[in-house]
């Protein structure tokens, strides 16, 4: 099986020297398989969110190396790797350009590569296209091409941030609580449009999550961050066996 | 009246646009501007007094916008200093380079060939600055136009729209913001160019003001053409810096001594920013109004008035 992520003894301090000073990440190690669903679960400020950023490049790791796809990108940037790798944020404004339409946005999401060139962006023949692939949301968005991103809902623009992620075929895909901000309707449907998705991609996935629910529901993997390393580690199987109990115990 | 500041709005256009670019697309207050437009202006005439043809002189006045964009932006995006302090510093860094080139506070052009003199000499002055201004605002409003229907262009617009998810997407954002930075100035330059042929000299104070310039033209645009199309958006660009001449020569027809202008600037900027927002909050309340008479005649007047108690007597 290939390895899409290798983090190899992952540090991160934040305000090192001063009184505030706090070791957020210590010495994680974590592979991730092709074809992995993984759901990060732990509790507030164990260090999910700040994992997932040191990954995605927000934030650069202070020790420790990345690897994506083989090879080393823990000091590239933001935009290097979303080469391999695409994001859905929490708040779903973070997600796409809210000044721009529906069509600019997905066309942004597409190629992460070539950026800027003098090739007209937008072209006649790939309106079918674009509006095939925002049926398969059943929101209705395939009317909406030319709206402005902002006049859209909390619950529209998280799906649409979700199928833009899914344009450039990463090898990683990653969402941060990516459901928390939307009511529990919408979050759950949000959560089965990820869910397809990602079956039918065969996306390889990391999801943080705090509903202990979809953590045990979704995905072929769990894994438990806390105090800043990976304390439970399941997949297959031994994840399906696993309840709520036994996962409320693990956070004592 | 009109003709004239028909001409000058037009040669003004530039200001606009380049204030447009940084102000309106990337979303960055840039003070830049008071030292490139000059800038541009001191290139220009000492060019032309070496013996350049004022094409060449226009084109290197632009060239040297950029290059003050490119400082303010690595300032910016590189070393982090926060945009508006980047843009002081380039300002003030520009005024001894404006003196250096000059060599003296004022310069003048004596017969050399400005750009109005390609023209046929038939036309009298003032048509030939506004055919001159023509020319030149249809090729930059064109070529802005193509480059936002490029992917370079779009890039452009995400980046000052949201900038963690055009990294996210891919976007060089720093080098967007540079860019951004770069062809403002430039075009904020080429318009100093201009000016500066059009006065007939170049001098260290006439940037003094040019943000305050560019501000108003750009909201004074907005107010008389709305729209997201990118055409409409630069045209009214074009409309806001014409308008603005003409109120200030309306305002020097009515006696207003040429040492009051920059107040009256001032005060145009403020009343053109507060207009919308009063507009917005009286339109609002209207609606609101109305919307809520609606809701009354729909219920039943004992619910209403029994809420109405209830949120007396409620202390939540």
């Amino acid at each position: 099986m290939m390895k899409v992520l290798q983090v190899k003894h992952l540090q991160k301090v934040f305000f090192p020297g001063t009184d505030n000073e706090r070791h957020i990440l210590k010495n994680i190690n974590l592979q991730v398989e092709e074809g992995d669903f993984i759901s990060v679960i732990g509790n507030n400020g164990a260090g999910k969110s700040t994992l997932l950023n040191t990954i995605a490049g927000t934030l650069q790791a202070d020790a420790g190396e990345i690897d994506l796809v083989d090879h080393d990108v823990s000091k590239k940037s933001v935009a290097y790797r979303s080469r391999f790798m695409s994001r859905v944020f929490q708040d779903p404004k973070m997600g796409t350009a809210g000044d721009l339409t529906v069509m600019q946005n997905l066309i942004l999401a597409q190629d992460h590569q070539h950026t800027v060139n003098l090739k007209w962006y937008q072209k006649k023949n790939d309106i079918p296209q674009y509006q095939e692939l925002l049926k398969t949301l059943n929101m209705g968005l395939e009317n909406f091409l030319d709206t402005q991103v902002k006049y859209l809902s909390g619950g529209q623009r998280q799906a649409l941030s979700l199928l833009m992620a899914t344009l450039s075929k990463p090898k990683l895909l990653l969402l941060d609580e990516h459901t928390a901000a939307l009511d529990p309707k919408t979050s759950h449907e949000v959560m089965k449009i990820t869910d397809d998705m990602v079956q039918k991609k065969h996306l390889t996935t990391m999801m943080i999550t705090h509903k202990m629910s979809d953590a045990l529901k979704y995905g072929n993997r769990l894994v438990m961050v806390q105090d800043g390393q990976i304390k439970l580690d399941v997949r297959g199987v031994q994840k399906n066996n696993l309840d709520k109990e036994q996962l409320l115990a693990a956070f004592e | 009246m009109l003709i004239s500041s028909l001409g000058q709005g037009l040669l003004w256009a530039p200001l606009a646009i380049g204030v447009f670019i940084t102000f309106r697309i990337l979303d960055i207050p840039d003070l830049t501007t008071e030292g490139s437009f000059p800038f541009g202006a001191a290139i220009a005439v000492s060019l032309m007094l070496k013996g350049q043809s004022a094409i060449t002189a226009a084109v290197v006045g632009f060239l040297a916008g950029c290059l003050a964009g490119l400082v303010t932006g690595i300032l910016d995006t590189k070393f982090r200093i926060p945009s508006l302090l980047a843009g002081i510093l380039t300002m003030t860094g520009l005024y001894s380079i404006n003196m250096h080139i000059m060599g003296k506070s004022n310069v003048p052009l004596l017969d050399q060939k400005v750009l109005t003199e390609y023209l046929p000499a038939g036309w009298n002055l003032e048509i030939q600055t506004i055919i001159l201004g023509l020319i030149v605002t249809v090729i930059v409003v064109t070529l802005l136009y193509l480059m936002f229907k490029t992917r370079l262009g779009l890039s452009l617009m995400a980046t000052g729209n949201n900038k963690e998810m055009s990294s996210a997407n891919g976007i060089n954002t720093d080098g967007m913001i540079i860019f951004g930075y770069m062809i403002s100035n430039g075009f904020i330059a080429l318009s100093g160019a201009l000016i500066a042929q059009s006065n007939g000299y170049a001098d260290i104070g006439m940037g003094i003001g040019t943000i305050v310039i560019g501000l108003a033209s750009v909201l004074v645009g907005e107010i008389f053409l709305r729209g997201h199309n990118i055409l409409t958006r630069l045209i009214a660009m074009v409309v806001g810096a014409i308008v603005y001449r003409l109120l200030l020569t309306v305002a020097m027809g009515l006696g207003f001594p040429p040492d009051d202008l920059k107040i009256l600037s001032a005060i145009i900027l403020v009343i053109v920013i507060c207009v919308p927002i009063i507009q917005n909050r009286i339109r609002t309340k209207r609606q609101l109004k109305k919307y809520l008479a609606q809701m009354e005649e729909q219920d039943d007047e004992s619910i209403t008035s029994e809420a109405s108690t209830k949120g007396l007597l409620s202390r939540d």
